[in-house]
């Protein structure tokens, strides 16, 4: 049996008692579910409290992040994108996780989070612009407290904690969620952040899409404990694995932990149990390391399906409305693509600058060499 | 003999000493089922088995970290981190440990470990992927640091490499890993490690290079050669240590020097090359040393990455000036 079966199996054994967090402590081996496959409820007693509204716009942003990911993917075959990873299937992650934040708090992402980015604002023109190539991509409209993608795996979460720290010296009530995969708890810096964090009750949501891949490498072989939730326990935090492919389930999951840290109680960490659908970058190839069955099983886990399940049975969605805001997100997604393949190349003068605040000898005889060159070659 | 590209080549290296070699094992990130991203390991783990070649965890440090005490232990590890990039969490081993041991020791602990991972720019990557810090490495005492340019190379370097006692890191520029193809012998040979090659003869100028940019000078030579340029292209193959000797030489007989190089200007493998030649042939040069280097800024995303990154073109222009100065 696979861990994940296990936990399957033991899932809902034993009834809850009072909080989210003791009700679903990792140890108990109990997953947070509350829309099951076909959209039915299923863990009612943990619904949030959300708005017909709400939920609308999260289910539009989700399907946002799916058209906008699928376009770029596209793109990216007929080279008009550079590598880029895709986020196909942890769109409720995304979205149900970043959707929970009020606009003065953080997000300290690695580099598969479209849901979570266009939710806390970041232009979709600047995704396209970054995986286009350009560091402009990174700059976002003023009070958008995102730092910019990060590359190296779990590097950003000591950010996340360092960011926390100082909310808390400043006497602020501000929380900061931070993303990382399961491949991403196996660093150095995931431990020393858990540890921090907790040690100074810094107000961090530490966020892990388990999508069950580290490129090749199977969760199963990245950790033998149970599940990533459970690490909490050792650093003294609270730890929640939640089904992740359930937006409702993700949300309250978060918005607890949203709480808990802005009550001063410190962080959390959540596992969402996800599954990256497409390759890990346009450059991978997953039936190297993955059966289609598997890949199958999880189609039908589909977390947009399941929602829409579920809004068409409350009356609130139907099928003119999905063809409606599919539509609108396809333009949406055209119209900040062509933004974004406006930008030009950069200048020699721009790949000197903002190396230092303001430059140095060094880098002023060397772009001045770059120019010299330039135009002898132009005038050959 | 067979034609191969440099991949290839390193993975014939690894194929080779694992079969001769019980000792020798090989690990990282993705080398096992998946053949690591370049596929320089594909099929060695159906072929000898996941306790000779296997798939870590995700975290650089305990990669290099085990290493350290596999070696301790008798074993010979030949690691692989993903991109140059991704060594700056292993810097701490590399630094505190795999580079120190031996003498900490006084030499009761010998480190042969090979730390192989891709450098350099060209491939239109994400960020941290394009980094080419040599210079770095070179600067720690107690490593050995080496960048093949050709398949050849990096078949004979790798397995000396892998029977060294003192710890080899392996800069292989990703950049031509599929771009050049050669004949590579089938069996093991050797390529001594801490000797430059003198790749063709000339007599007006020393040109030297490594890993990717010899290619680069190989093309900006030919156009040299219509002004009447006859240049001298030296292959350094091992960073450190550095074959002073065979460059002095040459300087001593052409009487200019020009060293290329894509990573960083600044206390690079440049500046280093020509402070030796400045120290022992000074008095043979005709007229300044010159250097053309990557730039002293981190290197751009892709969209820039033309503009940061120098044509042959460049190196002719750099060379003519060389010679005119
Ligand atoms: C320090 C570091 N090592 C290696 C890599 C190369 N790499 C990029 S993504 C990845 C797998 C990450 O898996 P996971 O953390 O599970 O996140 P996912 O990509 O599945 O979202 C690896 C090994 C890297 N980016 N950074």
């Amino acid at each position: 049996m696979t861990a994940e079966q296990k936990t399957a199996t033991r899932r809902s054994a034993k009834p809850s008692t009072g909080s989210l967090f003791e009700a679903f402590d990792p140890l108990r081996g109990r997953r947070l579910e509350i829309l099951d496959e076909n959209g039915k409820v299923v863990g009612g007693e943990w619904m949030p409290e959300l708005s017909d509204e709400k939920l609308l716009h999260a289910y539009k942003m989700m399907l946002l992040a799916r058209v906008a990911d699928l376009k770029a993917v596209s793109l990216q075959r007929q080279g008009r994108l550079y590598t880029l990873p895709p986020s196909l299937g942890q769109e409720a992650c995304a979205v149900g996780s970043a959707i929970t934040l009020e606009k003065e708090d953080w997000m300290v992402p690695a580099y598969r989070e479209l849901g979570a980015w266009l939710v806390r604002g970041v232009p979709l023109s600047r995704v396209y612009l970054y995986f286009a190539g350009s560091e402009y991509g990174n700059v976002y409209p003023p009070g958008v407290r995102v730092l910019p993608t990060s590359v190296p795996i779990s590097s950003q979460l000591l950010h996340a904690v360092g960011i926390g720290h100082a909310i808390n010296y400043r006497n602020r009530k501000e929380v900061v969620i931070t993303y990382f995969g399961d491949g991403g708890t196996s660093e150095g810096d995931f431990h020393e952040a858990l540890n921090w964090a907790a040690v100074f009750h810094c107000p961090v949501i530490f966020f892990c899409n388990n999508n069950q891949y580290a490129i090749s490498h199977p969760r199963a072989r990245q950790t033998i404990s149970e599940t990533i939730a459970q690490k909490a326990i050792a650093y003294g935090m609270p730890g929640i694995q939640v089904d992740g492919n359930d937006f409702l389930a993700v949300y309250r999951a978060t918005q607890e932990a949203a709480s808990h840290a802005r009550a001063g109680r410190g962080p959390v960490l959540i596992e969402g149990v996800t599954y990256r659908m497409g390759a890990h970058t346009t450059s991978d190839d997953p039936s190297k390391y993955r059966e289609s069955e598997e890949e199958e099983l999880w189609k039908a886990r589909d977390p947009l399906i399941r929602m829409r399940k579920y809004l068409e049975a409350k009356g609130l969605w139907d099928e003119t409305r999905e063809e409606d805001a599919k539509t609108e997100a396809q333009a949406k997604a055209d119209e900040d693509f062509a933004e974004a393949e406006k930008w030009k190349a950069n200048s020699v003068d721009e790949i000197f600058a903002h190396v230092f605040e303001s430059t140095v000898p060094e880098l002023e005889a060397q772009a001045e060499s770059l120019k010299s060159f330039r135009k002898w070659k132009e005038g050959r | 003999m067979a034609v191969m590209t440099l991949v290839q080549a390193v993975k014939s290296a690894l194929d080779l000493k694992l079969a001769d070699d019980e000792n020798v094992i090989v690990f990282g990130e993705d080398v096992g089922v998946g053949g690591g991203v370049f596929r320089a390991t594909e099929g060695l783990q159906k072929k000898y088995g996941a306790k000779r070649v296997f798939d870590t965890p995700l975290a650089e440090s305990s990669i290099v970290g085990a290493a350290v005490g596999m070696a301790i232990a008798g074993l010979r590890p030949v690691v692989e981190i993903q991109f140059d990039g991704f060594m700056h969490p292993a810097f701490n081993q590399l630094v505190s440990h795999l580079a120190r041991f031996r003498y900490r020791t006084r030499g009761e602990r010998p480190m042969p470990v090979v730390v192989r991972f891709p450098n350099g720019d060209g491939v239109r990557a994400l960020e941290l992927h394009s980094d080419s810090l040599e210079a770095v490495y070179g600067h720690v005492p107690g490593l050995k640091v080496v960048m093949p340019s050709t398949p050849y190379d990096a078949k004979g370097l790798l397995i000396s490499a892998i029977e060294e006692n003192d710890p080899v890191l392996f800069l292989e520029p990703k950049r031509i890993y599929r771009a050049v193809k050669q004949d590579v012998p089938d069996g093991l040979y050797r390529i001594p490690i801490g000797k430059a090659r003198v790749l063709q003869e000339g007599t007006n100028v020393t040109l030297v290079a490594y890993g990717a940019m010899i290619r680069v000078c190989q093309q900006a030579i030919l156009e040299a050669k219509k002004d009447g340029i006859s240049v001298e292209l030296i292959d350094l193959r091992t960073i450190y240590p550095l074959d002073t000797a065979t460059i002095v030489e040459s300087v001593k007989k052409t009487g200019r020097l020009m060293v290329v190089h894509e990573s960083p200007r600044s206390f690079g493998v440049a500046a280093e090359i020509i402070a030796r030649v400045n120290e022992q042939a000074f008095y043979y040069l005709e007229s300044p040393p010159r250097r053309l280097t990557g730039n002293d800024t981190i290197p751009p995303l892709p969209k820039s990455e033309d503009l940061y990154f120098f044509p042959p073109e460049r190196v002719y222009y750099e060379l003519k000036r060389a010679f005119e100065a």
